[in-house]
C-alpha cells in the first residue's frame, strides 16, 4: 500500500513539477521546478530498486547540471517578458502537437495492453546475481560486458567538456597577460647596464 | 499494486511535456534546453522501469550513457547560448537564421 501511496506521489510530482518547468514565467523558477522533477523522477526509480540511477540523477542532474543551467541563467542579462512574447501564438500548435504525439503513445500502451504486442524477454545474462546489489550488478557488468562504451561515454564527456571551453573562451585585448618565452628570453646583459656617476651629477637613462 | 504501464504512463506525460515546451517556449533558448532535459529523463525512467520489471539490467546501464550524453549536450548547448548571447545581447533563438558563416 506504502508503494502505491509514494509511487503516485512521485509520479503527480514529477509531472506537476515538468509542467511548471515548461510553464514558469521566469527561466530561474523553471530551473528550480526541474530540480524538483529530477528528485521525484529518482524517487520513482529508487521504487523499482534501481538505486545507482537515482543516486547518479541527483548528482549529475541536480548536482552539476542544473546548477549549470542556474549559472547560466543568472549570467545573462535578458529581458524575459520580450521572450514570452510569442507564447500564445505557438500555444495552439505546441498543444496540437503534444496532443497527436500522446494519442500515438496511448495507441501503443493500448496496443500492447491488448496482448498484441509481447515484450522481448530477457535471457538472464544482464540479470542481478542472487545476492548482489543494485550497484554491485551494475560495477560488474560496467566493467565487462560494457567497457568500452564506458570508455566511449568518458571520451564524450572529454569532448564535451573541450568543446563547453573552446567555445566560451575569448581573447580579451588589452590585458598584460604574462609571457614565458619573452621573459625566458631576456638576458642580464641586455636588461641591465653598470654606470659610474660622478658626484654631483645627475645620471641620464 | 504499480506495473510497468504506470511507468510507461508517467514517461509519456513528461516526454510530451517537453516537446509542449519546447513548442511554446520558441524563443527561449534556455527553456528549449530544459524541455530537452525533461524529454530525456522521461527516457531515462522508460528505460529504468523496463529494466526493472525484465530483471535485465542493460536498461539501467543505457540510462547511465543516456545521462552521459544529456550531460554534455547541456555543457556545449550553455556554452553556444553564452558565445550567442555575447555577440547579439539576446538569446532569442528565432532570427537565428540571421547568422552567416
Amino acid at each position: 500500500m506504502i508503494h502505491v501511496i509514494a509511487f503516485y506521489l512521485f509520479a503527480v510530482m514529477t509531472v506537476a513539477s515538468g509542467a511548471i518547468t515548461i510553464l514558469s514565467r521566469n527561466p530561474v523558477h523553471s530551473v528550480l521546478w526541474l530540480i524538483l522533477a529530477f528528485f521525484n523522477a529518482a524517487g520513482l526509480m529508487i521504487l523499482v530498486g534501481a538505486e545507482f540511477i537515482a543516486m547518479l540523477l541527483v548528482i549529475v542532474y541536480v548536482g552539476a547540471v542544473a546548477v549549470l543551467f542556474l549559472f547560466v541563467v543568472m549570467m545573462l542579462d535578458i529581458d524575459f517578458a520580450e521572450l514570452r512574447a510569442g507564447f500564445v501564438r505557438y500555444f495552439p500548435f505546441g498543444a496540437l502537437v503534444a496532443i497527436v504525439l500522446l494519442a500515438e503513445m496511448v495507441l501503443g500502451i493500448g496496443a500492447y495492453r491488448a496482448g498484441s504486442l509481447t515484450l522481448g524477454t530477457p535471457n538472464g545474462t544482464a540479470a542481478t546475481p542472487a545476492g548482489a546489489s543494485n550497484i554491485e550488478a551494475i560495477g560488474a557488468l560496467l566493467y565487462s560486458r560494457y567497457l568500452f562504451l564506458f570508455e566511449a561515454a568518458g571520451i564524450i564527456l572529454l569532448v564535451a567538456m573541450i568543446g563547453a571551453i573552446v567555445l566560451t573562451h575569448r581573447q580579451r585585448g588589452g590585458t598584460r597577460g604574462q609571457n614565458v618565452d619573452k621573459q625566458n628570453r631576456r638576458r642580464p646583459e641586455e636588461a641591465t647596464f653598470n654606470v659610474k656617476p660622478e658626484v654631483g651629477k645627475g645620471v641620464q637613462l | 499494486m504499480i506495473g510497468v504501464e504506470h511507468y510507461v504512463v508517467v514517461s509519456s506525460i513528461l516526454f510530451v511535456l517537453g516537446v509542449l515546451g519546447i513548442f511554446i517556449n520558441r524563443k527561449n533558448v534556455i527553456v528549449i534546453l530544459m524541455s530537452i532535459e525533461l524529454i530525456l529523463l522521461a527516457v531515462n525512467i522508460n528505460l529504468v522501469a523496463f529494466s526493472a520489471f525484465l530483471h535485465d539490467l542493460t536498461g539501467q546501464i543505457f540510462a547511465m550513457f543516456v545521462l552521459t550524453v544529456a550531460a554534455g549536450e547541456a555543457a556545449v548547448g550553455l556554452a553556444i547560448l553564452v558565445i550567442y548571447f555575447r555577440g547579439r545581447g539576446t538569446i532569442a533563438v528565432d532570427d537565428v537564421n540571421r547568422m552567416k558563416g
